[in-house]
């Protein structure tokens, strides 16, 4: 959910890029992070605890947490609360502690 | 090895404002930043700062921000500036790893300013890991940086400034707040935010917190209950509110884990947000030539920042040879104007922290 | 309780005011009963008519003899906590900080509402205005009851 309108804050429409998340095609704006991307979509699980599996959302949003650490374009512990958006991405949600990954 | 006089690690208001007072004094700095833009917590602050006009009182946080920013940016050959790069190692030799990207960087600076910040503090209650409970901070980036809101109601733990300042920030971007918890039987920040957020019907309850949430993968509700005086819960007293998002403002603690790296001396302090690095009047820890400011040395309104921030630059200029023109001037300027902005009722957790740091008699 | 849930007492509130004689014209009311380190309300009066001195923690103090109640105070108002009121023979003109969209507009009939948050009657917008000066706060201007003097804060829209 985007605001529309606001007394302080000007929002202008902005690019749509196109990336996926868990292979499903989905859409975000320019400026956004991919945590915002994904919480304007109403996807709020980003991760999940190490031992039990329990739900992990976006928690500071300044990339201290680790609370919504993904994996994206392979790269596993991305902080997605930090980092920006880009066309083509592919976010996946992270089921382990990350493993080594190849170059691309 | 790429060798620099001075580092700054964190480009929020108080390393913004320490480069710019090195960069007037002729000395080069390298801000290291790792969100991927500058401007730290004051690019989502749409609210009027307080304090006085010096530290940009009735600006608004936001434009306080460009502010900083174009102050550094007025000296393109005296400041350089790295964002979405991590400081992720930092030596007694004043060596520092950087993480960008995917890439390792090696430096070594001939003094540091270690300008982390702070991050919010957590709360201990059942479900507190639910996907929807969210530092207020953290909300108030998504929605006034990035446009984005978190639910359509939400409640609020904490009725300090920044949980009063976000409640406000909610409704004034469409979301209604439910409720304001607050832990202690008065409200922690200033009356006027209080009375703003009183006025537009959010009630704010004192001697009140969360108990529980509940939710499968994400919040679905909360239980609150009343507390006695000794801050347990009071049986019976339960309340079920369906909520699916919960902002937790119940203070911040100071980000210190660089200053744990290179072994400087710490103590832990509660008046200045947990554990912070023992420092002298110039804002130096006990390793030479690492300085610090901000709310990494205890946690404090963004006016105070900038003015450490300042304070910081102009001493480390001073150290590695380059005197502000006005040293002397500024110095007192700035010392006078951390004293005004400490001085009222507000101020009194810092004077109590800053003297239990330095091991002074904590009877005011 | 200002303490417990934000709202000031009658007597705090009315400490705020001037006597009622000076209320003929325009004044500002400065609900500020705190010791907070804030002055723009003193920096910005272009009257010079609100003292808080080189303490910034000291709460302001309007001199009425010098007060226009021209409004400058009300938007630059960190706290939104100022507002002036003026006396009319039938109704008090109200001018508050507004910062909440959509802006209500002329002629509006809305909900006057008091430091509680309740609905305690309708009242009037005479005068939205938004400037560049005054940073993205709206200025409104309202006609109010008489009798709400100490008990009007704010306005609401109805839906």
């Amino acid at each position: 959910m985007r605001i529309k309108n606001h007394p302080i804050l000007e929002f202008k429409k902005q690019s749509t890029i196109n990336f996926t998340f868990d292979g499903k095609s989905v859409e975000g704006v320019s400026g956004d992070t991919i945590a915002s991307a994904l919480h304007n979509l109403g996807i709020r699980k980003l991760s999940h605890s190490i031992k039990d599996k329990r739900a992990r959302g976006f928690y500071c949003a300044i990339g201290n947490c680790a609370s919504c650490n993904m994996i994206v374009d392979g790269v596993p512990n991305v902080r997605t609360c930090v980092v920006l958006l880009e066309e083509g991405m592919a976010v996946e949600t992270q089921e382990n502690k990350g493993v080594l990954y190849e170059r691309t | 090895m790429r060798e620099l006089d001075l580092v700054i690690i964190g480009g929020g208001p108080a390393g913004l404002s320490a480069a710019k007072i090195a960069a007037e004094s002729g000395l080069n700095s390298l801000i290291i930043e790792r969100d991927y833009k500058v401007g730290g917590q004051l690019v989502k602050q749409t609210h009027m700062f307080f304090g006085s006009e010096k530290q940009y009182a009735k600006t608004r946080g936001i434009d306080i921000a460009k502010i900083l920013v174009n102050d550094v940016l007025a000296y393109p050959d005296k400041v350089e500036i790295m964002t979405e790069t991590t400081v992720v190692g930092l030596y007694k030799d004043n060596v520092l790893t950087l993480l960008q990207k995917e890439k390792y960087i090696k430096i070594k600076a001939k003094a540091i300013i270690i300008a982390t910040g702070a991050s919010e503090k957590f709360l201990a209650f059942e479900n507190n890991d639910l996907p929807g409970i969210y530092g207020a901070g953290a909300v108030q980036t998504l929605m006034n940086v990035h446009g984005v809101l978190p639910s359509e109601e939400v409640v609020m733990v904490g009725s300090g400034n920044i949980g009063l300042i976000v409640s406000y920030q909610l409704i004034q971007a469409g979301v209604k707040v439910k409720a304001v918890l607050e832990a202690a039987p008065t409200i922690g920040g200033y009356k006027v935010h209080a009375s703003k957020l009183k006025r537009l019907g959010v009630d704010i309850l004192t001697s009140t917190s969360v108990k529980r949430a509940e939710g499968k993968d994400t919040l679905e509700k909360i239980i609150i209950a009343k507390l006695d005086k000794n801050w347990d819960y009071i049986p019976g007293t339960e309340e079920e509110i369906i909520v699916d998002a919960l902002c937790i403002s119940v203070g911040l603690s100071p980000l210190t884990s660089l200053l744990s790296m290179v072994e400087a001396d710490m103590k832990f302090v509660n008046y200045l947000g947990g554990l912070v690095p023992v420092i002298n009047h110039q804002h130096e820890t006990s390793i030479k030539n690492i300085f610090v400011a901000g709310d990494v040395c205890g946690v404090e309104e963004a006016s105070s920042a900038i003015v450490e921030g300042y304070f910081s630059g102009l001493i480390v200029a001073e150290r590695l040879g380059y005197k502000h023109p006005n040293h002397e001037e500024l110095y007192q300027d700035f010392e006078a104007q951390l004293e005004n902005l400490r001085s009222g009722p507000f101020g009194e957790k810092t004077r109590l922290g800053l003297k239990e740091l330095r091991g002074e008699n904590n009877a005011e | 309780m200002l303490n417990k849930n934000g709202v000031p007492s009658l007597e705090e509130i009315k400490s705020r005011f001037p006597s009622e004689e000076f209320l003929n014209k325009p004044k500002a009311i400065t609900e500020c009963y705190e010791n907070i380190p804030c002055n723009p309300c003193s920096t910005s009066c272009p009257f010079d008519a609100i003292y808080i001195g080189e303490d910034i923690n000291t709460p302001p103090v309007v001199d009425f003899e010098k007060c226009t109640g021209c409004g400058v105070c009300v938007y630059n108002c960190p706290g939104l906590a100022i507002f002036t009121v003026q006396k009319k023979e039938d109704c008090l003109v109200f001018k508050i900080p507004y910062e909440l969209v959509p802006y209500p507009e002329k002629g509006e009939i809305v909900n006057a509402i008091n430091r509680n948050g309740d609905i305690i009657g309708e009242c009037e917008i005479e005068k939205v205005s938004i400037t560049n000066r005054q940073d993205r706060t709206a200025l409104l201007q309202v006609k109010v009851a008489q009798e709400l003097l100490y008990e009007f804060i704010t306005v609401r829209r109805k839906l």
